[in-house]
């Protein structure tokens, strides 16, 4: 879970241990206990977008194709978007190591 | 000039609540408590103090309602007891590691079963690790005193933990006193506006109490620890300053009579009374004997207590607490901890009397001292002994 910025000593936390700069959680990578990660097959996708509507942790972009990708630091593997893909063109394949 | 006058110690305390300016107060009734937030939620319908009272449906409402309050910036003061208290437990470990200053009077009660309403120190202890600061009074005077101290302390900005005030429930809160109530130009002299550190803002939002993962969970709590720890000179400065303001004394750990002691009682709350008047009369019968009354229990005043019991030899400790299977009381465990392994220390032994309302007598004081120069000679079979239970 890797903000180094927030992972500091007790003299160093915040007070209270409040977070005083508001809409910084883009800055936690919480996708490190994934086990597995969507791929999309490009040849299937039609660009519909039915996976970055549905992911629950919006961690779909879209590229300057229009194709959408998921961003690894967020996704944790739930396969919703496979779920969802109406052209089947997402599989979630094992991560290693 | 602040007057003398003749009242209940309930309606003492919520006249200084009402003297310090707090300004809101969730609060749910329970014997032996009743009587303060009664009468705070009279003067605030009185227009006497310009205050949210806030009837909530629980004590895990009124503390949540401190938490939310505190948070937003204004002075909080609750009070509780026994059953009650145990039922904010959920929430009071919640303002101490979120740094939200807010005062609580506690009137000390058993826990159930079997129900009782009276007074002994089990609710308290059960919170003992919570976090807060905690003092306890003797009398009605202290219990006025401590809680307008409280706020001053927990609203240090160096500070900024939330404090509990004990009281012994019915032998204080019900007990009419000569209590001298101070003058609200000195109490604000003593006690300027609270000035939170961080309150919510939507104008300068940020979080309050998020979620702690593994990585961050240990730091937060020692620096919650260190802040305890800190606040000790705080508290000292604190007691100095009513010093000055009001003219009365208050340190963490007082002695009675304890020149050249044999035996040392130590004792916290009403108790201390009686032993007083248990220690004078032994010292009449030529017994060297004096007392200890802690007045500060977190954080616990090693360095003062050592100094007290000086080069006294016997310590009886005297638990109004009874925790089933553990080695001794809490109050005993906390000095048998404290003195270990260093040279010199003195042989403390642990008693528990005064459960459920049950009197502590000038005669037990004296059985305890009898018990404890026996044990010092002999090693006692138990950890730990009651006092006063019939056996058969």
């Amino acid at each position: 879970m890797a903000n180094s910025d927030a992972i500091v000593g007790w003299k160093t936390i915040t007070f209270g241990c409040h977070i005083l700069e508001p809409g910084n959680s883009a800055n936690f990578r919480t996708g490190d206990w994934r086990s597995q990660r969507p791929v999309t097959d490009k040849e299937k996708c039609i660009r519909c977008g039915m996976c970055w509507i549905f992911c629950p942790d919006m961690t779909y972009k879209q590229d300057e194709e229009g194709y959408f990708e998921a961003d690894m630091e967020y996704c944790k593997g739930c396969g919703i978007c496979a779920h969802e893909c109406p052209k089947d063109a997402i599989t979630m394949v094992p991560e290693e190591g | 000039m602040s007057k003398r006058v003749g009242i209940e110690v309930s309606i003492a305390i919520s006249e200084a609540v009402g003297l310090a300016r707090a300004e809101v107060i969730p609060a749910y009734p329970i014997t032996p408590q009743t009587h303060i937030v009664e009468h705070l939620s009279e003067m605030v319908a009185n227009g006497q103090l310009d205050a949210e009272f806030v009837p909530v449906e629980s004590e895990h409402a009124a503390m949540s309602c401190c938490c939310g309050a505190a948070a937003a910036g204004a002075r909080v003061f609750t009070s509780s007891s026994s059953q009650g208290l145990s039922l904010m437990s959920e929430i009071l470990y919640i303002p101490s590691t979120m740094r939200l200053p807010m005062v609580m009077v506690v009137a000390n009660r058993a826990m159930s079963a079997p129900i009782s309403i009276w007074n002994d120190h089990q609710d308290i202890m059960v919170q003992r690790d919570i976090g807060w600061i905690q003092t306890f009074a003797e009398n009605g005077q202290e219990a006025v005193d401590l809680t307008i101290h409280a706020f001053k302390v927990a609203e240090n900005r160096n500070v900024s933990l939330p404090m509990i005030v004990n009281i012994d429930g019915f032998t204080l809160s019900h007990v009419i006193e000569p209590i001298e109530l101070p003058d609200q130009e000195d109490v604000d002299k003593y006690l300027p506006p609270f000035k939170p550190r961080y309150k919510l803002d939507p104008r300068r939002p940020i979080t309050m109490g998020p979620v702690g993962i593994p990585e961050v969970y240990t730091e937060a709590k020692v620096a919650h620890a260190m802040a305890m720890k800190n606040s000790r000179r705080y508290i000292l400065k604190a007691w100095k300053e009513f010093e000055e303001v009001f003219g009365r004394k208050y340190e963490p750990v007082e002695t009675y009579r304890t020149e050249d002691a044999e035996v040392l009682l130590v004792g916290m709350g009403s108790i201390c009374e009686t032993a007083m008047t248990a220690v004078d009369e032994m010292r009449d019968q030529g017994q060297k004997v004096g007392l200890l009354k802690i007045r500060l229990w977190r954080p616990f005043p090693a360095q003062e207590f050592r100094k007290a019991v000086g080069k006294t030899k016997i310590l009886a400790a005297i638990d109004r607490c009874l925790p089933p299977g553990a080695v001794c009381g809490p109050v005993g465990a906390e000095l048998r901890s404290m003195f270990y392994k260093i040279p010199g220390a003195p042989k403390i032994f642990s008693f528990v009397a005064g459960l459920g309302g049950r009197d502590v007598t000038v005669s037990r004081f004296e059985e305890i001292v009898d018990k404890a120069r026996a044990y010092a000679k002999k090693r006692p079979r138990e950890l730990y002994e009651v006092i006063g239970v019939r056996e058969k």
